[in-house]
């Protein structure tokens, strides 16, 4: 047995260790790895551990949004509601607009409370509805949410949003904008006890369930799962990974406005679940950071590099303002050439790629969307 | 469940279906039909193509609805035509109506804002609580329609709960699941942990899914798929898939387990076997077994009681001995003898 | 059993109806917006349910095709036939510009559906259908960004070319720009009526919706008739862009966001699948968004209609005109 064969069946059997000993890992390294070239000529360290502290943002809510798209099989495309509702629960809680100095550790508890409310009233009516009609009736709470913080004008200052945002403190230690490592420290933190927590949830009861619904819902039903409240469980579980992220976020950014959750938000975070390979937990969470890192890092500097180069057309790109097109052209490409996307769970591939080793007949499912 | 009244006179029948009906608009695809299943014995559905056994077997299942007639499970009517649906909205609007009255009174009496604004939160709450109750569906809820007279059928996961178990004429397993975690998806009602437990790996959640895997092995064991359970569904022989649907229909315990066409693709020698197991299945677990099947040995070979079929009427309804020489019944199958 | 003949005239009568309620209801001013949204929607609306009809897919980007529809109409006007931001008077000129800018619109829009159909849709016909529906969010990315690179992010202006001429009506003035595209946008769905209803191609259509594998086996070459359906698709909501560019005289690269899930929701309230439904509901959400937004805050008007898209599908999910599913689970 190879070393890496050895490594899984390792992490297989004592998940809590693996998981958590990995962030560890990855949460010390990467600070080291960003003073080499040529990582270090692109920023300074600090920036970049402010940028790898927002990429953790998305990389949350990717985890999230895999649970609801990857595990139950339902294409949520209004995920950034619930990022917004965690943000203003915050931002309710803990401002100088309202006031209020809830501690930020709490809120977090609170802020996914929240979040998780709306994932089983956002969800309720779409529990019968097919993929298709579910996507469009997601996408249009997507749509409404943002659009009601909008409009409270009295209750969130509208498109100003609400500022003096307070920042979390620990032990004596306040967070403050100009450093970044207690930041960066906490979200290591966070994700670390997330993914340990999607982990155990894909290995449970519950989560057969949510894989049994996504195969086939009228078997699943005739198998005695309560497919309501199991869905239920899948929108409010990944709306309250949502509303942890809508939490940290908006504690660093110390500001929520409602054009911070747009359709590119819910888009974005969609793009890199499909991208990073839907189902594998880790898969999604290194697919989340890669393309973060993309848009926040790399499309720059591709911008100074060509430019630099002055190459006839290429110079007159602006790589950053075209991201959505290349997102849209890898979407499109992932779908056509490898659907189970970068990092794909075994069980992903297998069943995308199936079509060609049929032995006997099993009928596609009827049930909305089949996914890992 | 909401269920009627008092309980069947005859409990050791563990199905009754009295004159069930199931109308598509203008098609009738099952008119009146009768069957009865004595607790631990095995009833075979029969008929030609098309004469709505399956449809018959949705109504019991709780997929479909029937047009008229009922369903008792060991005494409990579960299946029927909904009785007082039209109470079910008035129960989720009366709250949130009462509070917004009650609301309107304070505003007119007081003119105090605050109370009618909080009055009015309250309403939407009210509604928006009885909404998630009517969806969810909690115990709570459903002794409130209960003593409402209200009545609805038990959905297929109910059924579940009651002790049917079923398979389905063309598979439908997770194909994408091995062998052991589909009969642990069959399991899931009578496990208990929860999303808590999951989380927090519980010693319950821990200590259940050993007990659970074990158990799901023997099932495998019994239905004679001993040591596959790490095999992919999907990669499972046609044959074995069969046998696969029946250890997971077995996982719930059910009292009464429903086959629809197990046979339907098989050689003769993996129609024997199959007898063999229903036969095992009555024999070692008492399961009682209502079979619908074309393959005239199996049924003859295993059945205590045959009903019979044809565009939806019941024609014929006795022993294998009766069923076999009912001129009706060779009429339906070979058609009418040349005068 | 009905003729096409009568539900043709049937829809027309819908639609009139519909007219006069709103007409009385929203005051003159109003009724010219309504009218045209209302044509705008029931021709983008056509497109959805035509091919949810027949491979049972939404079509994300399908409100970006009317966008680009509406870029393309105003490229025309501008580049090949150089026209400027002043009105035509010569009746025949004008008609000829007309025709000219709405056929080639929608011949060339029609030519897009069918290339986006070819190469982001039919290699995954088989796929689960989580696949499509993300490939179709990816063309719409694809399309928005393309036209922001092409022309700007800003919104365009499109030249004016049709007399500001005016019919005095019931204590208002009606532009006659309202009551032409109208005419333009019943005909085009009578015809489609007609189309469907008699002659071969529509009837292969009709039959691949209903079954596939029967269609095909009856000779019916579905590659063929699914490319044909997105083109008439596109085509249509190519001349929805026309008459949104002629009528609000502007036009920007994420027009197509909203007023695709608009016209999505005229379809489902009509029938999904039913063009007649299609139709009727593309005016019917007309008159909500009209009213909504007169009763005030931004974005009430996509709140109203998203609540109208919600309500639709959790209490009848077949539409208005659809029929209704017998099945509980």
């Amino acid at each position: 047995m190879t070393w890496w064969t050895r490594l899984r069946q390792f992490a297989g059997e004592h998940r809590s260790i693996a998981v958590l000993g990995g962030w560890v890992l990855v949460g010390a390294l990467l600070p080291v790895l960003v003073l080499v070239p040529p990582f270090s000529t692109f920023q300074e360290q600090s920036l970049w551990l402010g940028g790898f502290a927002n990429a953790g943002v998305f990389i949350l809510l990717a985890l999230g949004l895999n649970i609801v798209v990857g595990l139950a099989g339902l294409l949520d495309l209004g995920y950034a509601a619930f990022f917004a509702i965690g943000s203003y629960a915050y931002a309710f809680g803990a401002s100088s607009f309202t006031g209020q100095h809830i501690p930020f550790w709490p809120m977090l508890i609170i802020g996914a409370l929240a979040a998780a409310t709306f994932g089983i009233l956002l969800g309720a009516p779409t529990l019968r509805l097919r993929g298709d009609y579910l996507a469009i009736v997601t996408l249009g709470f997507g749509e409404i949410v943002p659009a009601i913080f909008l409009n409270a004008d009295s209750l969130t200052r509208g498109t100003n949003g609400i500022g003096g945002v307070a920042q979390p403190e620990l032990l004596g230690l306040k967070f403050d904008f100009s450093n970044p490592v207690p930041f960066y420290v906490t979200m290591v933190a966070i994700l670390a006890i997330v993914m340990l927590f999607i982990y155990r949830l894909q290995a449970s009861r519950l989560g057969r369930a949510w894989m049994a619904i996504r195969e086939d819902e009228l078997a699943a039903a005739s198998s005695g799962i309560n497919t309501v409240t199991t869905k239920l469980l899948a929108f409010a579980l990944g709306a309250s990974t949502a509303g942890l992220a809508g939490v940290f976020n908006a504690s660093k950014l110390g500001i929520v406005t409602p054009d911070q959750f747009g359709f590119a938000v819910s888009f974005t975070v969609l793009a890199m679940v499909v991208l990073g390979g839907m189902g594998n937990v880790w898969g999604v969470a290194v697919g989340a950071f890669v393309l973060y890192e993309i848009q926040s890092v790399l499309l720059k500097q591709l911008n100074q590099f060509f430019h630099g180069l002055h190459v006839p057309v290429l110079e007159n790109i602006d790589f950053v303002q075209y991201q959505f097109l290349l997102y849209g052209l890898a979407l499109v490409g992932m779908m056509l050439l490898r659907p189970e996307g970068l990092f794909p769970s075994r069980r992903r591939q297998q069943e995308l790629h199936a079509a060609s080793e049929e032995i006997a007949d099993v009928p596609p499912p009827t049930s909305a969307v089949a996914g890992e | 469940m909401t269920a009627a009244a008092s309980p069947h006179p005859e409990p050791e029948l563990i199905l009754r279906a009295e004159r069930v009906t199931k109308r598509f608009g203008g098609l009738v695809a099952v008119k009146e039909v009768d069957l009865e299943i004595p607790r631990g014995s095995i009833v075979s559905l029969i008929g030609p193509n098309g004469a709505g056994k399956t449809t018959f077997f949705n109504v019991i299942v709780g997929i479909l609805d029937p047009t008229s007639g009922h369903v008792r499970i060991g005494g409990r009517r579960l299946i029927g035509r909904p009785v007082r649906g039209w109470v079910e909205p008035v129960i989720w609007v009366l709250p949130a109506v009462i509070i917004g009255l009650l609301t309107g009174l304070a505003w007119v009496a007081t003119a105090n804002a605050e109370i009618a604004g909080f009055g009015a939160a309250l309403t939407v709450f009210a509604l928006a609580a009885m909404f998630l109750a009517a969806i969810i569906r909690p115990s709570w809820y459903l002794r409130l329609l209960h003593s409402a007279g209200v009545f609805r059928s038990a959905k297929p996961n109910e059924m579940v709960d009651a002790g049917i178990g079923r398979t389905f004429q063309n598979i439908r397993l997770f194909a994408n699941m091995t062998a052991r975690e589909n009969v642990l998806v069959g399991m899931h009602s009578k496990l208990h942990s929860n999303a808590f437990d999951a989380l927090f790996s519980t010693p319950r959640a821990r200590n259940e899914e050993v007990r659970a895997t074990e158990r799901a092995s023997e099932l495998l064991a019994l239905v004679g798929l001993r040591g596959r359970d790490d095999v992919v569904a999907r990669n499972l022989p046609y044959g074995d898939q069969r046998r696969l649907e029946v250890a997971r229909a077995l996982a719930s315990d059910p009292s009464l387990l429903l086959l629809d066409e197990p046979t339907a693709g098989m050689n003769p020698q993996e129609t024997l076997n199959m007898m063999e197991l229903i036969r095992k299945l009555r024999s070692e677990l008492g399961v009682s077994i209502l079979l619908i099947e074309h393959d005239m040995r199996l049924v003859m070979g295993v059945s205590d009681r045959i009903t019979v079929l044809d565009h939806g009427d019941l024609i014929a309804e006795g022993t294998p001995e009766e069923i076999r020489r009912n001129p009706k019944v060779i009429e339906a199958y070979l058609g009418k003898p040349p005068e | 059993m009905r003729t096409d003949r009568t539900r043709a005239l049937r829809t027309v009568a819908i639609v009139a109806g519909l007219l006069v309620v709103s007409f009385v209801i929203l005051g003159v001013q109003q009724f010219q917006n309504f009218l045209t949204l209302g044509a705008i929607y029931a021709l983008v609306a056509l497109g959805y349910t035509m091919v949810y009809g027949i491979i049972e897919l939404i079509n994300f980007a399908h409100g970006d095709v009317f966008m680009v529809g509406a870029f393309v109409s105003m490229w025309i006007m501008t580049v090949p036939l150089g026209l400027a931001d002043r009105p035509i008077n010569d009746p025949i000129q004008l008609t000829v510009v007309l025709l000219a800018v709405v056929i080639g619109t929608m011949v060339v829009m029609g030519l897009i559906g069918v290339i986006i159909e070819r190469f982001a849709y039919r290699p995954l016909r088989h796929a689960p259908r989580l696949a499509p529906l993300i490939t179709a969010i990816g063309v719409s990315f694809i399309l928005q960004n393309i036209i922001q690179a092409i022309f700007s992010s800003s919104p365009i202006a499109v030249p004016q070319i049709f007399p500001r001429v005016k019919l005095d009506l019931l204590g208002g003035s009606i532009g006659v720009l309202n009551i032409f595209m109208v005419l333009v946008a019943l005909l085009l769905m009578v015809a489609l009526q007609l189309f469907v209803g008699r002659t071969r191609l529509g009837r292969a259509m009709r039959a691949t919706a209903q079954d596939r594998e029967a269609a095909e086996l009856m000779g019916v070459d579905i590659n063929q008739t699914i490319a044909i359906t997105f083109f008439i698709a596109a085509a249509l909501a190519g001349s929805a862009g026309v008459i949104q560019g002629l009528y609000f005289g502007s036009i920007q690269f994420n027009l197509g966001f909203f007023a695709g899930l608009f016209a999505f929701t005229a379809a489902v309230l009509g029938g999904i699948g039913n063009t007649t439904g299609a139709a009727v509901g593309g005016f019917i959400i007309a008159f909500i968004a009209v009213l909504a937004a007169q009763l005030g805050y931004s974005r009430w008007s996509e709140v109203a209609i998203f609540t109208v898209l919600i309500l639709v599908l959790v209490f009848r999910p077949s539409g208005l005109l659809g029929q209704a599913l017998g099945e509980r689970a």
